[in-house]
């Protein structure tokens, strides 16, 4: 029996607009699990179902084998043992931080402060930030309080509800390292929801994408990244150039070249994904090499997206390369590009 | 904007509307401190103090009781779980605040003499007061965060245990600012108490000033009174001040679930509908009853004429508007000030105003009487004293308003309609004043009820012959003539309902709870 959890066929309509449609996926002990969605695509519906706030119009919810929604059937929240961290932490603002975290802990424990300074520590705050309250803590700070409150009571899945969203960005980096480390070090299996790419690919063992009410891929992040399922979800997990091809017998024939395909199945007319970041760019001849045209440079700081122009038969492609900003061809410049490493593919599959 | 000094025309009128506010203050201490000390120890160290200092505050405590419970109650039904229709329970929880407390009390007493005691008089302020209590709570409610809800009940939380743990908390500023608010009334009541012959401060000091006693006895007394009302607005300013937790999210608000009442919902009807029928259908059904009798039906038969009831009438509306012209020259200079200038200076100016609140009307009255008596002679009984009352009385009430609706003109828009090429005068005109309108409008309406619904002041400063509604419901009431009584009372309570109704209509609820601030 999987101790993780274990969702299936989950569906919940608000009125006439379905927002989950028969969601399905495992989430194994110990990892965290991202489930990345633009807004409106259902994620926080989601989270909020496999917390008990919501009941599902069908479908199952299992966690550590106990069954904690079957269709209308379900178990409260207050009984599922799973923690849940809110977009803004949702910290009690007539309690102190102490109290926040012992919120959830039998009275005796609350008298005792019991395991604050450890989580404190674990979330690598201050041991004096005990006594604030919450309106003193930064942003970020109120976050990790909230995952110490949520992990209190050793729960057996924390749920994360866009915790970083309304952070600021050098803030966010630092408290998602530190919301990371913490659920490492404490063993706890954990559910991230999220519409930031970077975040989900940077801190999950494994990352799903639901689109629309329907989880489109759950894999490891870089298979996420770079076998994605189809050009959509491609576009979606980051910047990315599609070409016409011709594919058979794992290599394919486009604009760039002839290049390497992740899929051996796929064969004939096919869409070829490459990430900008494959494509290396050479301002000397290259025999190797497929000539073209420096278009813009969109330049972002320590790196930049250049667009080319180069022929293909008759037409004119566009591609986008990412470089470091240090190395910019000139603008109007011939330059000649390579693609590195295996590229992916979508089009019919089956034998030649 | 807030740099540039106050010019010295506006400081001059911000000392003069100050110093009057307080000048009633002044001459009560003084006439208190000129009693001497033997004289004020014999006079304090009696019974009768006891005797009253017991009465108000058992009052005081009981009625933070009933209204508490009360008020939270039905803001949790209304604001928190499916009872059906609750847009028209929220606003019946808060229509007792168009009827004036002691409108409420002659209705009560009229029904039954045997409410003249402790349970009548708890009863009375409980009908009467308990919105004080209702509405913050109920905005209370609708500020919190769902999400800290779901999060105690991840957490392990059920119900009863969230409510006790996590709501009340969160609630206890509204609730014990507005138990506060309660208690403040309690204290600075007079007419209610009176028509009940329940015997409280005020009424006391009414009556020692009645019975002719020196000006140390009343003088005396309301001291005691001012302490006790300074003590709840010092308590209120710090629960108000210190304790807004307020939301730690930003972003946008999603609504709290409601809870449902299931089998709860007939039976929490009943209660609504009874607690209706007692907080609005009581005062208004005992007008109506009596306004069905003929005159010589009550026990002392005076009738009343159509010809009397119009002069009453017009004198209450002639009085408020009057009010309401003096009260708004007075608070306009302190409001400019406060809400454009810092420094001590402007914050002493304005918290003088707001001292104002603490003083009972009783208080101010006397000090008034006094005052002319001994140094002013011409002035004793006129109308203009009257509307110098009026104008201490509900400065703050004014004030509050008046600075909401400058500090909405905001420096920017005026230095945008500077840099645009108009003149200062001509910023005044089409930026500040048409931004500021509807507020100043509102707290001019609010005086003017304020000051028609007004009776200890009118009692005690009105001119000979000068008759307004609440001095006839007073005078009728007392004399037990309440068929004579219930015209005057039902054009009050129709012009208060009206006068409120608009009010709330165009600025909220919130906008007819500060009319019962207390004054």
């Amino acid at each position: 029996m999987s101790q993780g959890l274990e969702v299936t066929g989950l569906t919940k309509s608000f009125g006439a607009t379905p927002v989950l449609r028969g969601v399905s996926f495992s989430a194994p002990q110990g990892g965290l699990t991202a489930i990345l969605g633009a807004s409106g695509s259902g994620k926080t519906t989601l989270l909020r179902l496999i917390a008990g706030f919501e009941t599902p119009d069908a479908g199952q919810i299992r966690l550590a084998g106990a069954r904690l929604a079957d269709g209308a059937k379900i178990q409260p929240p207050e009984r599922r043992a799973i923690g849940y961290v809110a977009q803004e932490g949702a910290l009690f603002p007539h309690l102190n931080v102490a109290d926040n975290i012992t919120f959830g802990l039998p009275r005796a424990q609350r008298r005792a402060r019991h395991r604050v300074a450890e989580l404190l520590r674990l979330l690598d705050l201050p041991q004096n930030f005990a006594d604030r309250a919450p309106q003193d803590l930064s942003g970020g700070q109120q976050q990790r309080v909230a995952l110490a409150r949520a992990l209190a009571p050793n729960p057996k899945l924390v749920l994360l509800d866009e915790p970083f969203s309304a952070l600021d960005a050098g803030l966010r980096a630092e408290t998602r390292q530190a919301v990371a480390a913490a659920l490492r070090a404490a063993g706890a299996t954990a559910i991230l929801v999220t519409h930031d790419q970077e975040e989900a690919l940077s801190m999950a063992s494994q990352a799903g994408v639901l689109q629309a009410g329907l989880l489109a891929q759950i894999s490891p992040p870089e298979r996420l990244y770079r076998q994605p399922a189809s050009p959509a979800l491609a576009n979606f997990l980051g910047e990315a150039v599609f070409l016409p091809g011709t594919a058979a017998a794992g290599r394919v024939d486009c604009a760039l070249g002839a290049l390497a395909v992740a899929d051996r199945q796929v064969h004939g007319d096919v869409e070829v994904l490459v990430r900008p970041e494959q494509i290396k760019v050479f301002t000397e001849f290259r025999e190797d090499g497929v000539a073209a045209r420096v278009r813009g440079v969109q330049f972002f700081g320590h790196d930049a997206l250049v667009r080319f122009a180069l022929r293909d038969g008759g037409a004119e492609r566009d591609v986008t390369a990412r470089l470091f900003s240090h190395k910019l061809p000139p603008p109007d410049g011939q330059v000649w590009l390579q693609v590195e490493g295996e590229v992916t593919v979508f089009g019919p599959r089956g034998k030649p | 904007m807030a740099a540039r000094r106050p010019s010295a025309g506006l400081l001059a009128a911000c000392c003069a509307a100050s110093c009057l506010v307080l000048l009633p203050l002044g001459v009560t201490l003084w006439n208190a401190a000129a009693a001497g000390w033997d004289v004020a120890s014999a006079l304090l160290w009696r019974p009768l103090t006891g005797f009253l200092l017991l009465n108000t505050l058992l009052l005081m405590a009981g009625a933070v009781i009933t209204t508490g419970l009360i008020g939270t109650a039905l803001a949790w039904l209304t604001e928190r779980t499916d009872l059906r229709g609750k847009r028209v329970w929220s606003i019946l929880a808060v229509a007792p605040l168009a009827i004036p407390p002691f409108i409420t009390s002659y209705a009560w007493v009229s029904l039954s003499p045997a409410l003249e005691n402790f349970g009548g008089a708890l009863l009375v302020v409980t009908v009467a007061y308990y919105p004080l209590v209702y509405l913050p709570v109920a905005a209370a409610l609708r500020e919190l965060d769902p999400a800290l809800e779901e999060t105690a009940r991840a957490l392990g939380l059920n119900r009863a245990a969230m409510f006790w743990r996590l709501i009340l908390p969160q609630l206890r500023p509204a609730l014990l600012g507005g138990v506060l608010l309660v208690s403040l009334d309690v204290l600075v009541e007079f007419g209610a108490f009176a028509l009940l012959r329940f015997r409280t401060f005020t009424t006391a000091i009414y009556g020692a000033y009645r019975a002719g006693f020196s000006g140390a006895e009343p003088a005396l007394l309301s001291v005691i009174l001012l302490l006790l009302c300074i003590a709840c607005l010092t308590a209120e300013f710090f629960v108000r001040g210190r304790a807004r937790y307020g939301r730690l999210a930003r972003g946008a608000r999603r609504r709290a679930p409601d809870y449902p009442l299931g089998n709860w919902q007939v039976p929490l009807q009943a209660a609504c509908g009874a607690w209706t029928a007692l907080t609005i259908g009581v005062p208004l059904g005992m007008i109506l009853y009596w306004l069905a009798q003929p005159g010589d039906a009550a026990t002392a038969p005076v009738a009343a004429s159509f010809g009397a009831v119009a002069g009453a009438a017009w004198s209450s509306v002639y009085l408020g508007a009057a009010g309401a012209a003096l009260t708004m020259a007075l608070a306009l200079p302190l409001g400019i000030l406060a809400a454009r200038h810092r420094g001590w200076m402007v914050t002493a100016l304005e918290r003088s105003a707001y001292l104002a609140q603490s003083i009972p009307g009783i208080v101010i009255a006397l000090a008034l009487v006094s005052l002319t008596v001994h140094a002013l002679r011409p002035l004793y009984e006129s109308t203009l004293l009257l509307v110098v009352a009026y104008a201490v009385l509900f400065l703050p009430l004014a004030l509050v308003s008046v600075r909401a609706a400058l500090t909405q003109a905001q420096p920017a828009l005026e230095e945008a309609g500077r840099s645009l090429g108009l003149g200062r005068a001509a910023v005044l005109l089409r930026v500040s004043l048409p931004l500021a309108a509807p507020g100043l409008g509102a707290a001019a309406a609010l005086v003017f009820i304020s000051v028609t619904t007004e009776l200890t002041a009118t009692l005690l400063l009105a001119p000979i012959g000068t008759q307004t509604l609440a001095t006839q419901i007073w005078a009728d009431t007392s004399t037990l003539a309440f068929a004579a009584a219930a015209p005057y009372a039902a054009v009050m309570a129709v012009m208060s309902m009206a006068a409120s109704w608009l009010l709330a209509g165009r600025f909220g609820a919130a906008s007819i709870f500060a009319t019962r601030q207390p004054a």
